[in-house]
């Protein structure tokens, strides 16, 4: 009765057992590789670009998942009041998130573009900017686009979830609360945040391991560029191992995400996840 | 009875005046709204606008003056986007249905079959969830070359299985566990096999589930873009984004109306599928979440 366990044994844990052997080997495109140890780890630490990419990445993950986890929240708690057609406003907010992720970055490409630019144009309406904003020419520039684009895409997901968990916490508490004098912030800050905590690991785990390993916004909308200065490992991997033909080395930029893809569970799962009593049960 | 029930449903609301309300809901909305729907906006614009209008700076970007249909033209009859579309189609569909059927024993086994390190499985589905593809792409686009699938449709749709499997199983593993124990045990006592429980009870019963997990899967694949990168390079077998993005941005003259004609209709039916079924869409992402 298992076929699935046998599918994701032959395509799952094999391919990530041979992902981290080619790591240690040198293969090529239509070669196979001997067995070089860490040699492509070595070389790799010392590559700038490489670098480049993990400090990228690490900045990218890292950016992008305080503001839409912010920004998530913000707009959950909007959905969660009373609202008139509020199921249909939780549909489209979802939008961005059910579209393919390679067909919306090609519209933030154009939204972004150099010439045409309808950001540029609007500023220079009104009088902001005197010429338009090269958004993918300048490393600094082009980083925060490319994360601008993420959040954009990430919101909805983060909101939607984290909708369905204030959903489940009940008004009274909000009202017996205010009855003894907490202001908002403090009905926020001791009613919601800790009833929503169990729920916020979860979906943050996700969404930094998403954004962690992002490959198809960065490859759509910049491929890398400027200098190197938006690559990400995924996108620098593809480049290694596929256009640059070093499956070898591809691998083991790849397998270098592991770590710290396992840190970021660990600390969502240890650190926010085992107070029980949140979920109605005892304190262990 | 309905006073109380619209009282608590509302909570606290009366104690709002209504400017206050606008600047602290309707405003932020607002403005959310307008951000996240603006790039399909954008999209759809740009897809109707001539030419000459595209390459402008003058007159009012944000509408269109002479709308034209030549983007949809040049792609429906210039372009291979046709194939692609029907590719992403076959692709999508098969794969979803492979991996739903496969899902459906696994989850069951996890749930009902009790064999030793049932549990230890139902977690290791979950973390396999969490494998991200960008880090199996290239093993897998080595064993793709070695089992001879290289540039097939068979490449993708044996290998979108791996995120759809784990992450339907999972679905379906909470789905299975909210049908009563008792029903099965009747039809036991009846004298049913495992397999007409299975197929007489337990699907009918699961059948919102299992809508959920198909759309949920069919987007899933109908998006998927980094293996179709890596698996296919002829045009042929290319799926929608990867044909969209690797085939139509040709030369330094980007021709934004054909790409944006493009996403859009490569955007449209998931969209049009997750209108009808937001219900089950929205469940499947909140569930797989929450357990």
């Amino acid at each position: 009765m298992l076929p699935a366990g046998l599918l994701l044994l032959v395509f799952l844990t094999y391919p990530l057992g041979l992902g981290t052997w080619l790591g240690f080997t040198d293969t090529k495109i239509g070669r196979a590789g001997v067995w070089v140890g860490l040699d492509n780890y070595r070389f790799l630490w010392g590559d700038e670009v490489t670098r480049l990419a993990l400090f990228n990445t690490l900045f990218y993950t890292f950016v992008a998942s305080v503001i839409k986890f912010a920004l998530g929240l913000w707009l959950a708690m909007l959905l969660n009041r009373n609202l008139p057609f509020k199921s249909f406003f939780r549909a489209v907010v979802l939008l961005p998130f059910i579209v393919p992720t390679a067909l919306s970055a090609l519209a933030f490409w154009w939204i972004y573009d150099a010439q045409f630019s309808i950001v540029s144009w609007s500023l220079m309406k009104m009088g902001l900017i005197d010429r338009y904003i090269d958004f993918l020419g300048e490393p600094w520039l082009a980083r925060f686009s490319v994360i601008a684009a993420n959040i954009w895409r990430g919101i909805p997901f983060v909101a939607i979830c984290l909708l369905a968990g204030l959903q489940t916490i009940s008004p009274s508490l909000y009202e017996a609360a205010a009855l003894d004098g907490a202001t908002p912030w403090q009905r926020f800050r001791f009613v919601t945040l800790p009833l929503l905590t169990p729920i916020i690991a979860v979906v943050m785990t996700f969404s930094v391991l998403f954004t962690f390993t992002d490959f198809q916004l960065i490859y759509v909308i910049t491929r890398g560029g400027p200098l190197n200065s938006t690559h990400l490992m995924a996108t620098l991997s593809f480049q290694r191992a596929i256009s640059g033909g070093s499956l070898g080395e591809g691998a083991a930029i790849a397998t270098a995400m592991v770590p710290f893809l396992l840190a970021a569970i660990l600390f969502s799962y240890f650190g926010l996840q085992r107070r029980a009593w949140q979920q109605g049960g005892n304190d262990k | 009875m309905s006073q109380t029930e619209k009282a608590s449903s509302e909570g606290m609301t009366y104690l709002e005046s209504l400017p206050r309300r606008v600047v602290t809901l309707y405003v932020p909305i607002a403005i959310f709204l307008f951000v996240l729907l603006f790039p399909f906006y954008w999209m759809v614009i740009t897809s109707f606008k001539p030419d000459a209008e595209l390459l402008t700076r003058d007159g009012n970007p944000f509408w269109v003056v002479a709308p034209t249909l030549a983007h949809f033209e040049k792609l429906l009859f210039h372009t291979p986007y046709p194939e692609w579309m029907w590719n992403t189609i076959v692709v999508s569909v098969v794969s979803t249905f492979f991996s739903l059927a496969a899902s459906v024993f696994a989850a069951y086994a996890i749930e009902r079959l009790r064999f030793k390190g049932s549990k230890q499985t139902g977690l290791a589905i979950f973390l396999a969830y969490l494998v991200p593809p960008s880090i199996l792409f290239i093993p897998l686009a080595a064993i793709v070359f070695k089992l001879g699938l290289f540039d097939t449709k068979w490449a993708l749709i044996l290998t979108y299985p791996t995120f759809l499997i784990p992450f339907c199983t999972w679905l379906l593993m909470g789905y299975f566990r909210s049908i009563p124990f008792e029903l099965e045990e009747c039809a036991l006592i009846d004298g049913a096999t495992r397999w007409q429980i299975l197929v007489k009870i337990i699907l009918p019963l699961a059948v919102p589930g299992l809508i959920s997990a198909g759309i949920f899967a069919f987007t899933l694949s109908w998006n998927e873009f980094i293996y179709a990168l890596t698996f296919v390079s002829s045009s042929e077998v290319k799926t929608v984004p990867v044909g969209v993005v690797t085939e139509l941005v040709e030369g330094d003259v980007y021709h934004w109306g054909a790409l944006m004609a493009g996403a859009l209709l490569g955007s449209l039916p998931v969209a049009i599928m997750y209108s009808f079924f937001v219900e089950y869409y929205v469940s499947g992402m909140t569930g797989a979440v929450k357990e």
